[in-house]
């Protein structure tokens, strides 16, 4: 069995059909079970106080917002290569999950620096490229809206998908490329003295898989809508046609 | 049941509201809009080709 039968859009909802229930039951576990634990059972941290806890939504929606991306950028290099539909419409049904993880890795951390940087913004270099990945987030969106020819909207999208990746990529390693800025460095990290505390890392891990499933459990099903939305246009234009 | 959060205790509640409120809704209007679809697409194809 190939990957590639699941280009097949009859075999791709078949498949997100089996996936979606479990997918979903398991993101909303780790979700529960995570933010419970991180929120009520972990203590505060001896400089940042109680605003700590804000870690377990920053840090995985962060993640996610990158990831998201990149998740976009590989199906739209598919789309390129081997002009699969579905790969196309999973970067499509991808995008506005990503956007929404981005506002709220950028909305958590504004909450938190205001009490700890004295300040909601700064044109630090992970706020800045995080804030244009997202101007991108809202432009590829856009663009599929603005395009009324699938095929023509799904190529135009992948070119803008490959070049805001460096934003995507930027956002990620920006506190590496430059030694200035409010942000800290990742959260977490292979060196013990650089990575978070056992106390926090654990439930940290486990909301960061329930952020994970969500987005897999969301994509599964946006891009059965999509794949759906797309038929329906097409036996329209088929109707109408005859 | 609700832990000791001191003074910033609006700070981490208002991250946990906006948060979970963008999550709810992202998931509601996923799931509304595959429902309305999945509808969409089942009336055209029950209509058939016309000829």
């Amino acid at each position: 069995m190939s990957l590639w039968e699941y280009a097949n859009p009859v075999k791709f909802i078949r498949l997100a059909d089996r996936m979606l229930p479990p997918v979903a039951v398991l993101a909303l576990l780790c979700l529960v079970v995570g933010l419970v634990w991180g929120f009520f059972f972990t203590p505060d941290d001896y400089r940042q106080g109680s605003t700590v806890k804000i870690i377990y939504l920053h840090v995985p929606s962060a993640l996610m917002a990158i990831n998201a991306w990149l998740m976009m950028l590989v199906a739209s290099l598919i789309w390129i290569i081997r002009r699969h539909h579905v790969s196309a419409l999973a970067a499509r049904a991808a995008a506005p999950v990503g956007a929404t993880m981005t506002v709220i890795a950028l909305a958590t951390g504004a909450i938190w620096g205001q009490p700890m940087w004295g300040t909601w913004w700064a044109w630090d270099p992970r706020l800045t490229s995080f804030l244009i990945l997202f101007l991108f987030y809202l432009g590829y969106m856009a663009l599929w809206e603005a395009i009324e020819s699938d095929d023509t909207a799904a190529d135009l999208t992948a070119i803008l998908c490959l070049v805001g990746s460096v934003f995507a990529i930027l956002s990620r390693y920006a506190v590496n490329f430059w030694n200035q800025g409010l942000h800290q460095g990742a959260s977490l990290s292979m060196d013990a003295e650089e990575n978070v505390a056992d106390v926090f890392w654990l439930p940290l891990l486990v909301c960061m898989a329930g952020f994970v499933l969500l987005f897999l459990a969301l994509v599964l099903l946006r891009t059965q809508t999509e794949i759906r939305a797309r038929r329906t246009r097409a036996l329209i234009a088929r109707e109408r046609a005859a | 049941m609700m832990p000791e959060l001191g003074k910033y205790a609006g700070t981490v509640l208002s991250a946990y509201a906006v948060s979970l409120v963008l999550i709810v809704v992202l998931v509601a209007v996923s799931l509304w809009r595959a429902r309305r679809v999945r509808a969409a697409l089942d009336r055209v194809e029950k209509r058939g080709p016309r000829s």
